[in-house]
């Protein structure tokens, strides 16, 4: 792990020829397949099925954004990185987008080279424990020993939630999720702290799941997204677009179902038309290299924003975070979600 | 006109006499090597700018923003929100280090044992170090660190009482969480005084061995040596314990919230790649101490025997001071593949260098140029030092030519 942290910190600032210059369309079109950087090892995020296929809301913009540029179910190709290998694979070169539950942060957004389009997650940090350990409340955790995965925000996070409550703890950093899990598991540390839908993820892939709680607090806020390079606008209006297109989908009640009878419906919603690329000529817009039917593409794929989260994380899935009430809801329904007009 | 057979020195072309044409060499190659070096610093700040990645050395006087884990030897402690990113620089320093002073001797020690058990005459003996050496030479370190802290040591952990019904022991507190020792705590003029008796206790030390020698030399007789040490080293610790009694307090563990703190701590975490590194390393030692004493004659050990040396004193006298010149310079090798190993620390999560310094520091700065490079001057330092003590003892054992 650490020798290709090495190989890429010295590629991004050693390779002579820029890589963030202003072809990503056309490298990828010519490629004719999407390098997409995800987890690959987290429940309803991005984690292979059964048969071998990335599965989750962040494969699913993967897919989605592999189809706005190449057509339809067109090939994507998964990295799986490291929460600390993940922006040098993306400053190298080595994948065209980031798509790993990575948390919008000023300091990400200014120093690192790069673009956050917009969240297809939007989540907040808690702690796991085991019930039998007796705390009902984070506030009881002091003196804690506490598991992360290092390389995120969790650390930070942590730290100031417990100086600004006057609780001591001690934090035991591991490299991998998997690794994390574990040591909560063989009681290397009484609490474990991550973003709650990750917490959820583990927490169903427990041997007893209801031996464990999240507790109530969350202590920060994790907007999670998809990441690209900067210095090339017209990718980075693209990638921003697809997520818009999928949430807007979902307002005007276009589904992957029925979004080929709105395609050919020629007395359709303009509003409808113009995301199906039959009036406006959007996606010219974004790039003439781009199909008229680029965000229809999207849909066709991988549906609306609704489809994709009630199908990886949703109520029925065995993360269950049911999205009624949460930010996740669209705004019309009371969450956060809000995509500008499709126009 | 006749040739010459010795042409006048005179007549050569300047550009064609050694010594003009090796300074000439000299000078292009110190230029292409400039040249190279501009090439890649212009490189990467052209790189740098181009990303928009902006890179500087300030971030090290930050506060930095997580916890670092309670060290075994807080030699430079770490204050959550004080601290600042200098502070974990040498943390990860100092816990790299510790694991590799504790490493060294113990694979050194086991690596010794097993291979004089190799060799053993004992058929049981010979087959299990045999077994041991090819179970943990032919698997991956990650592999055995991660089965002795997820396999190993939980079931032992975890048969200890939970935190509420701790074993008080002597102010020693042992649960499940982990093991909390007292420890003494002294003041700094009182530490100084200790290192000042340390060091004249080892002097003392040093003499007794050497009037030893020369008695032996001169009488025949010997010292018990060993024992006259270790009542020079008691009684010194006992004359500084009594003068500076005043000055050393015991810091006991207490519970604070959830869990005991304060006291010293061999932590789960060290014990684990302590564990690890030392047994992996230990078997390739082993191996090299198994050819050294293979490579002495057995004449040697004969010639021993027929003056009435025992086994352990024949291995000791004879065969081993031989064995040593072979020996040494592969283990150096594994002594420096210790300290590199020991960046697999952040497989059982301890605050190793890689783990904080190149892992969660470069993540809250993204200072990735500065960290690599800081890290991989850390590495060079450490290795480079420890080859620079091996390699003086090595020539000590060397055998003298007169």
């Amino acid at each position: 792990m650490n020798s290709k942290l090495l190989i890429a910190a010295v590629a991004a600032s050693m390779a002579v020829a820029g890589v963030a210059s202003a072809q990503s369309i056309d490298t990828i079109q010519g490629r004719g397949e999407l390098i997409c950087g995800v987890s690959g090892g987290l429940a309803g995020f991005s984690a292979p099925d059964d048969s071998g296929r990335m599965q989750g809301v962040d494969a699913d913009y993967c897919y989605g954004l592999a189809a706005a540029l190449l057509g339809p179910n067109a090939r994507v190709r998964f990295v799986n990185l490291t929460a600390k290998e993940r922006f040098e694979a993306l400053a190298s070169g080595e994948i065209d987008v980031l798509s790993r539950n990575t948390t919008h942060t000023l300091t990400r957004d200014a120093s690192l080279g790069l673009n956050f389009t917009y969240y297809n997650f939007i989540d907040g940090q808690a702690f796991l424990v085991y019930k039998k350990l007796g705390v009902k409340s984070a506030l009881e955790l002091d003196g804690a020993r506490i598991c992360v995965q290092s390389g995120t925000t969790t650390e930070a996070n942590m730290a100031d939630y417990f100086r600004t409550n006057n609780m001591s703890y001690e934090q035991i950093a591991y490299d991998t999720s998997p690794d994390t899990t574990q040591g909560f598991e063989n009681n290397y540390c009484d609490a474990l702290s991550s973003d709650t839908s990750q917490l959820a993820s583990i927490r169903s892939e427990l041997a007893n799941p209801s031996d464990a709680v999240i507790l109530p607090e969350v202590i920060s806020k994790e907007p999670l997204g998809p990441v690209v390079r900067q210095g090339d606008d017209e990718y980075f209006n693209l990638a921003k677009w697809v997520l818009f297109a999928m949430l807007n989908a979902e307002e005007l009640g276009i589904t992957k179902a029925n979004v080929d009878q709105h395609r050919s419906d020629s007395g359709a919603d303009p509003a409808i038309k113009r995301l199906v690329g039959t009036e406006g000529g959007m996606c010219k817009l974004i790039s003439d290299k781009l199909d008229d039917a680029c965000l229809y593409n999207v849909i066709k794929t991988v549906g609306n924003y609704g489809e994709s989260y009630e199908k990886h994380v949703g109520a029925n899935t065995p993360l269950g975070i049911a999205r009624e009430g949460t930010p996740n809801a669209l705004w019309s329904k009371g969450g956060l979600l809000y995509a500008p007009p499709l126009r | 006109m006749a040739e010459s057979k010795h042409p006048d020195a005179a007549a050569i072309p300047w550009w064609r006499r050694p010594k003009p044409r090796s300074y000439m060499f000299q000078a292009a190659v110190v230029a292409a090597t400039f040249y190279a070096l501009y090439v890649l610093t212009s490189n990467v700040i052209a790189n740098l700018r181009d990303r928009s990645i902006k890179t500087s050395f300030d971030f090290l006087n930050e506060t930095a923003t997580f916890a670092i884990p309670l060290n075994f030897f807080p030699f430079w402690d770490f204050t959550l929100g004080e601290s600042v990113y200098w502070d974990v620089f040498i943390i990860g320093i100092q816990n790299t280090m510790l694991v590799m002073l504790l490493g060294i001797p113990s694979a050194t020690i086991l690596g010794l044992v097993l291979g004089v058990t190799r060799l053993s005459p004992n058929f049981l003996l010979r087959n299990i170090a045999l077994g041991f050496v090819e179970i943990f030479r032919n698997t991956p370190l990650l592999l055995q660190l991660l089965f002795w802290h997820f396999a190993f040591f939980p079931p032992i952990y975890n048969s200890l009482p939970a935190v509420r019904e701790s074993i008080l022991m002597g102010g020693a507190v042992f649960n499940s969480a982990g093991i909390y020792l007292p420890s003494p705590v002294l003041t700094s003029a009182a530490g100084w005084a200790l290192a000042a008796t340390l060091l004249v206790a080892a002097t003392g030390i040093w003499w007794l061995r050497r009037y030893a020698h020369l008695r032996r030399m001169a009488t025949g007789q010997g010292l018990p040596v060993f024992s006259y040490g270790l009542g020079i080293l008691v009684a010194a610790l006992a004359l500084f314990a009594w003068i500076f009694s005043d000055q050393i307090t015991v810091d006991l563990p207490a519970k604070r919230g959830l869990n005991y703190s304060g006291g010293m701590r061999p932590t789960k975490e060290i014990i684990s790649l302590w564990f690890g590194l030392t047994i992996y390393t230990a078997v390739y030692i082993s191996e090299n101490v198994r050819g050294g004493i293979l490579s002495v004659s057995p004449g040697q050990s004969e010639a021993g025997m027929a003056l009435g040396l025992g086994r352990i004193m024949r291995m000791k006298l004879v065969v081993l001071p031989q064995a040593l010149r072979v020996i040494i310079p592969p283990t150096i090798s594994q002594y420096l593949n210790l300290t590199k190993n020991s960046s697999l620390a952040v497989a059982v999560g301890y605050p190793d260098i890689t783990n904080i310094w190149l892992g969660i520091a470069l993540n809250q700065t993204g200072q990735a140029l500065i960290i690599v490079f800081m890290t991989i001057v850390v590495y060079e330092t450490i290795n480079a030092l420890t080859s620079l003590a091996t390699n003086l003892y090595n020539r000590s054992v060397q055998i003298k030519e007169r």
